[in-house]
């Protein structure tokens, strides 16, 4: 069934799952051509999901006509169409769901509906030619500790409430701080972390395999409100015990697995902290640390188009009919024939 | 000192304290973490630790007796636990023998959970049966204290996992037992609810069947 394996095809991926808008070229040979990108900068607030989606609608066309022209691609010469079919936000996944559609069915390519958690997995792996890893993703809206295993990603810890980049963005606001664009709170909140001298005691929350970080992040707000430290000090603290936090989970999914690599991808994966403190832990048990390029770390089009190409090269594709968004898709749902193991 | 368990979070050593064979849990410093953090979530789980397993005893679950906690170092000096783990035994014994065993371990289970203790690490190889025929439960290093209904179908799920990786033999017959002796702990009603729980946690993607 898979048509088109030469070096001179090529994929469009959409990405739209939250406050991006991604279109990007990719080559079924992994090369990523052109990787264009436009945030939604809420006013005030976290990402508003219908404001979102409408900052999508108007900047799909520019997104999507620098993505080909960067690429130096025609639409025409597109043999495949990818785009984040979930998880993420409904209003924003459905406004990228439509263009995908709507240009797959006008070129009359395939559609291939991608899921955003292992897109992420798979552009870390093209990107630092891991293909084995344990992977610590961590975004604004996902943590989770996977590993493959019998045709899938499986989860081996998860958050129980709100992700890691949540957190941090959420903790942000609330102290007042404020973002640049090109710059995500995360970046904020590591360099005045970079000035924390003191620790302040923050809760501290495993269970098991999975994360707590709603606790940290009231008691982190309440810390630097009730002076219990600088803002510098309750940065460092905030990111020493959140990271402590997902480094221990990691380490006990390395231990368990015993696999060659770990990775660490999604937008919280640009956090240097947080690289030198996996870092330990892959050299204890002689894994090859992997880490995702800044410019592939957030969400982006390139993932999608790469994770389309792999599925579709081992016969995946979705009929138009079926390609309704799925906005709480689970990563270890998805079966993923194109992983080697 | 002699190392016997090396874990991602504790490692155990087997030593002679006061003339007495003991099992020494230390956890070590983790190199990624500020010394403070550290020092912090070592002693917590060091309190913990036996704190949860004072709590299984008072439950009717056979535990070791903790000897010696050592906050500021995070060791714990437990009893020694003469015996043999079920997991070296349970495919060698009698099949009535084994049904025996898998009664009883369900049975202690059900008691475990009653009293809002989740093991958290529910495998033949934490289970020690004594030549006096007791199941004693060690390693409590991930347990949890909850009355829901979704750790303990997790906590089962786990077991069941273990006896089919383990004892694939006669895991269906264990696990049905084991089952049996946990409805007879915590009765007819709760241990429907949680077959149902562990029914539903299979059919949950990540545990799809088909290792």
């Amino acid at each position: 069934m898979p048509a088109n394996n030469s070096a001179n095809s090529y994929c469009l991926g959409i990405e739209s799952t939250a406050d991006d808008f991604g279109a990007a070229i990719v080559s079924f040979e992994g090369k990523v051509l052109s990787n264009a990108n436009d945030a939604y900068m809420p006013k005030e607030g976290g990402i508003h999901p219908r404001e979102a989606a409408r900052h999508h609608a108007e900047v799909s066309e520019k997104v999507l006509a620098e993505a080909f022209e960067k690429a130096a691609v025609k639409p025409r010469d597109i043999s495949l169409v990818a785009f984040s079919q979930g998880p993420g936000l409904g209003p924003c996944l459905r406004t990228g769901a439509t263009a995908a559609r709507a240009l797959a069915s006008y070129l009359d390519v395939p559609l291939v509906g991608v899921n955003h958690c292992v897109g992420h997995i798979e552009i870390g792996k093209l990107a630092t030619g891991a293909t084995d890893p344990v992977t610590l993703y961590v975004s604004g809206g996902n943590t989770i500790v996977s590993a493959f295993e019998a045709s899938r990603y499986r989860v081996f810890g998860e958050t129980l409430d709100i992700a890691i980049g949540n957190c941090l963005d959420v903790f942000a606001r609330a102290v007042d701080l404020k973002q640049r664009r090109g710059a995500p709170f995360g970046a904020v909140v590591e360099e005045l972390a970079r000035k924390g001298k003191n620790f302040v005691s923050l809760p501290y929350t495993v269970k098991g395999m999975d994360l707590s970080f709603s606790g940290l992040l009231t008691a982190a707000v309440q810390a630097f409100q009730s002076k219990k430290g600088s803002l510098e000090d309750v940065c460092f603290s905030l990111q020493e015990v959140a990271f402590s936090m997902l480094t221990e989970v990691t380490e006990r999914a390395l231990a368990h697995t015993e696999k060659p690599e770990v990775l660490l991808t999604g937008g919280v994966a640009a956090n240097r902290k947080l690289q030198s403190m996996l870092e330990v832990i892959a050299e204890e048990h002689d894994a090859r640390f992997c880490v995702v390029p800044l410019k592939l770390a957030a969400d982006n089009g390139a993932m999608i188009a790469w994770t389309g190409i792999l599925a579709y090269k081992s016969g995946i594709s979705t009929p138009i009919e079926k390609s309704y968004v799925n906005v709480k898709w689970r990563l270890e749902d998805v079966y993923a024939p194109w992983v080697e193991g | 000192m002699v190392l016997i368990k090396k874990g991602a979070e504790a490692s155990l050593f087997l030593e002679t304290w006061h003339n007495r064979k003991v099992i020494m849990k230390r956890r070590l410093p983790k190199k990624y973490r500020i010394p403070e953090l550290d020092q912090m979530i070592r002693s917590q789980r060091t309190v913990h630790e036996p704190n949860i397993i004072h709590k299984a005893k008072e439950a009717g679950v056979p535990t070791p007796t903790i000897f010696m906690v050592d906050v500021a170092e995070a060791n714990i000096i437990m009893e020694f636990v003469d015996g043999k783990q079920i997991k070296e035994i349970l495919d060698h014994v009698s099949s009535e023998e084994r049904l025996r065993l898998s009664s009883l371990i369900g049975r202690m289970i059900g008691r475990l959970h009653k009293h809002g203790i989740i093991h958290g690490d529910l495998t033949t190889s934490n289970m020690i049966l004594t030549p006096y025929g007791k199941v004693v439960f060690v390693d409590f290093g991930l347990s949890e204290r909850s009355k829901e209904l979704e750790p303990k179908g997790v906590d089962l799920h786990l077991m069941k996992r273990a006896l089919q990786s383990t004892h694939y033999k006669h895991a269906k017959e264990c696990f049905k037992a084991v089952m049996n002796g946990y409805a007879e702990a915590v009765g007819e009603e709760e241990a429907k609810k949680v077959t149902a729980k562990i029914r539903e946690i299979e059919k949950r993607g990540r545990y799809v069947a088909e290792r």
